[in-house]
Parts: structure tokens; sequence; C-alpha cells
């Protein structure tokens, strides 16, 4: 009895051995991640690594991704796993093309919401109300969606000037941008040229602080405003989910709905909502891209709603998490947008070893050798790469997001925290 | 036994019904009649060669469905077919493009190399789930877009037919790679399907494999461990089916399965001979479409496979009375849709209904569970 219970005990101290770090794990990875890439971008030259405009075209390709993966956590907060994503983003693509060359971008912008939403809307009534498989329903969604799109736009763009079965006549009017006043040289009430502190330090090239004022300039200089909108959507979310009344009860639909029920709070309304919002954001994720496109295409979405899921995964389910997630997906994205993407590859991958090298010593200091041994292992693969090739291909970098999430999957295990009933069918009366 | 078959073919039934409301609701939209619509998709299926076509065209979908339906029997979706038997696809097309040997060792060869490399993919997502917990939706889903990378890779960099730089394809197959028609055997027994009518000749293949499948899950004892295992994992491990090998095995086996999804249109459809551009690469999708309609069932998939072949061909008739082909889509999704809502609903009434039945039939249960102890 005895011998049995010290086993366990001996094990968790075990884990406290060695150096613990103050403060949350999560910031010190964010600043070991800086630190990483300022390094890289000192050793390889690049400068164009952490350049404003490669940044800007980052958020951009991260904005889509970013939404995708919101929508999927106010799902999976309430209950309900939601594969069909990508269906409903392609749903928030036809109607956004569609309105915001009818009216004008800001009702693309509320189309492609109501567009998703109705993709949310079905899979709600699909697996709340009878308790189908999410992962079916979900898939069922992907089937259907393409071939509502299609027939939508079949009936809508074709003959119109510009328009076809495969896109949208362009949307009529712009979006609008953004600047700061002040900090990044934006107009402040008639003052024309107010100064730009950020986009002048972005430009001394000191280590880690230009760096940082060139993602800060990238923020807040000339961002679309939907882009703005999607930054709001995160810190609203944040607030909603675990500061307000709605958030807890949302979140309880997803981790403990016979508790939820036990206290009045109607689980059945809470994961519908939970559906229709994350359907809205799938929707506005397509939207995005309407806007960014200034049209829909067939197509469009190539599988970032399925992006957006990844994020959710390796963002542990919470929306920083996912933020930094489509960040990093972001870049891969869009890097094929800039001058040179194999070099910034090379860079990014540079990057990677460095960071590594942080987690080895961390490893070691906690007296983990096994994390640390497979830590050396890939960064030694990642410093050869760097070494070694002089370009990257395409397909490699287009494949990049995807095996960096089946890595951090991977290599999680138990740290791994979904809701806790995510995707399990739940009936009135149901013990879980 | 009435009651077995009312539940085995109402939802089906009534999934159809709604698939037809739902598309032709939507032929309304567009502004045409759906008696038009129906007509001419009718009028489309109607005659030996589009029989002959329907056929070739469920082929390799029911290869496809026997792939996913093996890891659906333990609750494992294979969402990777699709990454899994293109992959397979190519490098079976590459490897049989550049050897020479008698036609049934190289048709033997290309298979083998199909299963091979389809086991191979799935066993990234076995292993993972495995060993580290890894959620195959998650994994196979990341798979597959590694894979259509990894594809485009390998066809522009070293598989490409050096005969034709412009065009991303393998090389041609020779004949000795690829399945006679089955033409002449059913000529011999005086059926002629006219002139430029060819019934590909992997269809042997694919019932060969209904037929394995259906022996493997009934009539084996890796089958038994399968269905308990799906059906009850708490009393499989009790009875000693170690899960992890369990799934290992089924992935492996679903992903060997998936690789030769491909296979029947590389080498018995004249169309390609060939990997390249015009190769399907969703087939894994509608496979897991018909695994879910025909509810993993040997004949029922081969049904769904049959309805799902004929909507496609039926509703190329649709742009000859100017609506919108898009409805066999939308025809196919909302089957879909609503046969999986269907299932549930008749699962859960005759769950209620077995209930009301136990309870009736063994009156003092209630009395004796609400007794003080």
């Amino acid at each position: 009895m005895s011998a049995t219970a010290t086993v366990p005990v001996q094990d968790a101290r075990e884990e406290r051995r060695g150096l613990r770090l103050p403060g949350p794990i999560a910031l010190w990875v964010v600043a070991a991640a800086s630190v990483a890439i300022s390094l890289a971008r000192e050793i390889s030259n690049n400068d164009d690594l952490t350049s404003a405009n490669t940044f800007g075209v980052a958020i951009r390709t991260a904005a889509p991704i970013a939404l995708a993966g919101l929508g999927g956590l106010y799902a999976e907060r309430s209950g309900t796993i939601n594969i069909g994503l990508e269906g409903m983003m392609i749903m928030g693509t036809v109607f956004a093309g569609w309105w915001a060359w009818e009216y004008n971008p800001w009702m693309g912008v509320l189309g492609g919401v109501i567009g998703g939403a109705l993709g949310g809307l079905v899979h709600a009534f699909a697996t709340v109300t009878f308790g189908v498989n999410h992962i079916v329903s979900g898939f069922a969604i992907n089937i259907l969606a393409p071939g509502v799109a299609r027939f939508m736009a079949n009936l809508l763009f074709e003959g119109e000037s510009g328009g076809s079965v495969t896109n949208s006549p362009g949307a009529s009017g712009e979006i609008g941008v953004f600047t700061m006043p002040v900090l990044s040289g934006g107009p402040l009430l008639g003052w024309k040229d107010t100064p730009d502190p950020l986009g002048s330090l972005a430009d001394r090239q000191w280590f880690l602080v230009s760096d940082i004022a060139s993602l800060l300039k990238a923020l807040t200089t000339e961002l679309r405003l939907d882009l703005v909108l999607v930054i709001v959507l995160f810190v609203a979310s944040v607030y909603v989910l675990w500061r307000t009344r709605f958030g807890l009860r949302l979140r309880s639909a997803g981790e403990r709905p016979s508790a939820a029920d036990s206290l009045g709070v109607s689980v059945v309304f809470y994961r519908y909502v939970g559906m229709l919002i994350s359907g809205g954001l799938a929707g506005m994720a397509g939207s995005v891209l309407v806007i960014g496109a200034n049209r829909y295409s067939q197509g469009q979405t190539g599988g970032r709603g399925f992006l957006g899921l990844a994020t959710l995964v390796v963002g542990n389910w919470r929306p920083a998490g996912v933020a930094a997630g489509a960040g990093l997906f972001g870049f891969f994205d869009g890097i094929t947008q800039r001058i040179d993407p194999g070099q910034l590859i090379l860079a990014a991958i540079l990057a990677a070893a460095i960071l590594l090298a942080f987690g080895i010593v961390y490893s070691v200091m906690q007296l983990r050798p096994g994390p640390a041994l497979l830590m050396a292992i890939g960064g030694a693969v990642l410093l050869w790469v760097y070494l070694t090739i002089d370009d990257i291909r395409s397909e490699f970098v287009f494949m990049a997001p995807f095996v960096v999430t089946l890595i951090v999957v991977a290599s999680r295990g138990q740290a791994s925290r979904p809701p806790a009933q995510a995707g399990i069918p739940w009936r009135k009366g149901s013990q879980n | 036994m009435n009651r077995r078959l009312l539940t085995t073919f109402a939802a089906p039934a009534l999934a159809a019904v709604a698939a037809i409301v739902v598309s032709s609701v939507a032929v309304l939209v567009a502004g045409e009649s759906p008696a038009t619509a129906f007509k001419a998709m009718w009028s489309q299926i109607d005659s030996t060669e589009s029989i002959v076509l329907i056929v070739n065209r469920a082929v390799p979908y029911y290869v496809a469905g026997v792939a996913v339906a093996i890891g659906f029997k333990m609750n494992l979706f294979n969402i990777g077919a699709n990454g899994q038997y293109v992959l397979a696809a190519l490098l079976a097309a590459a490897a049989g493009a550049a050897v020479d040997l008698p036609a049934p060792i190289h048709v033997a060869m290309i298979m083998g190399i199909a299963v091979v490399v389809g086991a191979t993919w799935a066993a990234i997502p076995a292993l993972l789930k495995a060993y580290r917990g890894v959620n195959e939706v998650i994994s196979t889903i990341m798979l597959n877009y590694v894979a259509t990378n990894l594809i485009a890779y390998l066809l522009a960099e070293h598989f490409r037919n050096p005969d034709q730089p412009n065009i991303r394809e393998t090389r041609v197959l020779p004949e000795s790679a690829r399945l006679p028609s089955l033409n002449s055997l059913f000529e011999a027994i005086g059926f002629d399907f006219g002139p430029g009518v060819v019934l590909h000749g992997f269809l042997p293949v694919a019932i060969v494999l209904g037929i394995g499948y259906h022996v493997l899950l009934n009539r084996s004892r890796f089958g038994f461990n399968l269905r308990v295992s799906g059906e009850n994992p708490t009393a499989a491990r009790a009875a000693g089916i170690s899960p992890r090998r369990m799934i290992i095995v089924t992935l492996i086996m679903s992903g060997a399965i998936a690789g030769l999804i491909g296979i029947g249109p590389l080498i018995a459809d004249p169309q390609f001979y060939k990997y390249g551009d015009q190769f399907p690469v969703s087939y894994g999708f509608i496979g897991l479409s018909l695994a879910l309609l025909g509810r993993n069932h040997p004949v029922g998939m081969a049904a769904a496979a049959l309805v799902w072949a004929t909507i496609e061909r039926a509703t190329q008739a649709l742009s000859f009375v100017d609506i919108p082909q898009e409805i066999g889509i939308i025809l196919q999704g909302s089957f879909l849709l609503s046969a999986i809502i269907a299932y549930e609903i008749v699962r859960r009434l005759s769950a209620d209904a077995e209930t009301r039945a136990a309870s009736r039939e063994t009156p003092g249960t209630r009395t004796i569970a609400e007794a003080p102890a």
C-alpha cells in the first residue's frame, strides 16, 4: 500500500527539480522567439526577415487563418468540434463576393459573416439537436459548401461584367486603411504629418528594438479596416470568454455540460450560440480573403480553414495561442509574395534553430535530457539545412505549417488541453 | 426482422426524399422546373453506355469506401486517404513506367508499390496516435497537405516525363502494365456494349476487395477484435485486445487499401495510364461519404458508390437544359447530410424502443431498483 503510494510522490519531486522560471512560460517563449529572430536577422544579414513590409504581408495572410482559428475556438469551447470551418469559410467567400460587389466592402464582411453562420447553423442542427458525430457532420458540410458556392456563383455572377461561375465582379469601393497618428505618422484632426517614431526606429536595425518596432509599425500603418476589426475581435474574445458570465456559461457547455445543465444553463442554447459565432467568424475569414483580393474566386480558401483548425490545436485552445499560430502560418503563407522567399525561409530556419538552442538550455536546467536530445537532433538538422542548402523550393514552404503542426502536436503530449467534452454529443440527462 | 429491415431502409429513403426536395428548391431558385431537370437527368442515364460509364466511375469510389470503412469500424477517421492514394498512384506510375516486365508481374508490381506506399503514409498517423495520442483527424488532415506539396515537388523534379517538358505528368505506362478491358469477356456471353464503350478492367479487383472486406470483418479473428474495439473499447481491453496494436494495424490496413484507389484509373482507364494534373485527387473524400452512406457495409457501400456515380453522370445532362450542373453536388451533399441525420434519428428511436421493450419484458426491474437497500 505504502510502496505504491510513494512512487508518484517521487515522480512529482523529480518534476520539481532544477531551475524554474518565474512568471508564465508563454511570456518566456515569446521573449526567446523574439531574441532568436533578431539574432537570425543579424547572422544571416537578411534585414527583410523583420522588415515592416514582411510583417505587413504576414499580418494580411495571417488574419483569415486567425479568424478561422478563433471560429474553431468558439465551437470547441462550447463543446462542438468544427471540421467544417473550411466549408463555412467557402460560404463566407461567396456571400462576401456577392455583397461587396452588390453593395460595398463592409456589406461584404457582413455577408461573409451571414454565409458562414448559415453553415454553422446546419452543423449545430446536426450535432446539437440530433447528436450526429461532429467529424461526420463537419465533413459533410465541407462536401456541400463548394457545391452551394459554385451554384450561387453560377446564378449571381455568370454573365455579369467581370464575373463568371468561378469569380465575382470586383468589389464596389475600397474598405479604407488606418494609420496610427503620432506613433506611425498617421493624420490626426487636420494635422497631416504627425511624427513617425516607429518607422525611424524600425530603420535603425538595432538589435531587438528595431525588430519589435517594425512589427508595431506594420500593425499600425495602412492597416485595412477589416483587419483592424480582426484584432478587435481577438481582444474582445479574450474578455468575453474569460471575464463575462456569458463566456463562463459557454465554456461550461464544453467542459462539463451536465454540471452546467444542473445549474440551469441551457447547454443546447450555448452550443447553438457557439456554433453560430464559430460559423460567422469562419465566414468573416472568407470575407477577409475576398476583400484582400477585391473579389470572390473559386478555391480562394485553399485549405485555410484547416490551417485555422491547426492553429487551434497548436495554440492549445487559447485566443493568444491561435493568434501566435496564425502569425507563424501567415508568415509561411505570405512569404512567397516577398522578393526573395527562399532566403527568407532560410533565415527563418536559422531562427528556429536558435530557438531550439534556447529550448535545449531550458531542458538541461530542468534536468530533462529526453526533450533536450530531441531538440538537439532537430536543431542540428535545421542548422545543416541552413548551412548547406542555397534555396528552398516553394513546395516545402507551403508544407511547413502542416509539418510544424504535426511536430507540435506530437511533442506536446500531456500538456495539450482541449475542452473536456468537445466533440461528445450531449443529451439532457446524460452524465458527462 | 421486419423492424430491422425498416430501420435499415427508412433512413436512406428519408434522406433521398430530403435531398430531392433540397435540389428541387435549388432548381426553382435557378428559375427552372424540377420536372425538366429530373426528366433530363433520367434520359441521360437511360442507356447501356451510361451504365458502363457509371460502373467505371463507381469502381474507384468503392475501393475508397472500403479503405476508410475499415478505419470507421474502429472509430478511426482516415481523412488522409486522399494523400495516401495520390502519393501511391504517383510513385506506382513512376515505377511502372521505369521498368519492363511481363504483363501479370508488371501489374502486380504496380499494385504492390501502391499498397506499400499507402500503408507507409498511413503508418505516420497510426504511430502518432498509438504512441503520442495524436488525434488521427488532425494528423491526417495535415498529412494530406504535406502529401499534396510533396507530390507537386516529386512530379516537377523527379518523375516528370522528359519527352513532354511543358506538361507535368509521368511517362505513359507500357502495354504490359495495363489491365485489359472486360468487353471481350461480356462479348463472349453475347453482350455487346456498342462502339467506343469500354468497361474498365479494375472491376474484378474491387469485387474481390469487397468480398475480402466482408470475410475479414465477419469471419476472422482480427475482424472480431476490430468490431469489439470499435463498439466497446472497455470490453476489448478487458478481453486482452491491445488498443495500441489495433490502432496501428487498422490504420495501416486502411492506408494499404487506400493505395489502390488510384490504381484503377491509372492502369485500367485509357484516359490516364499516367499520373498528371488531370488525375483525380479527392476520391478519398468520396470514399468517406460512401462509407457513411453505406454504413460500412460491403453491399451498402457498393450501392452508395453506384448512386454517387449515377448522380454525377445524370447531372451532366443539366447543362443541355440550361440548369446549373452544380445541382449534382448539392444533391450529393444534401443526401449525405440528411442521411447521417436520418441514421442518427433512427438509431435513437430504435434505442429508445429497445429500452421500453426491455423494461416491459422485465416488469420487476423498476421495483427492485427502487426498493431500499
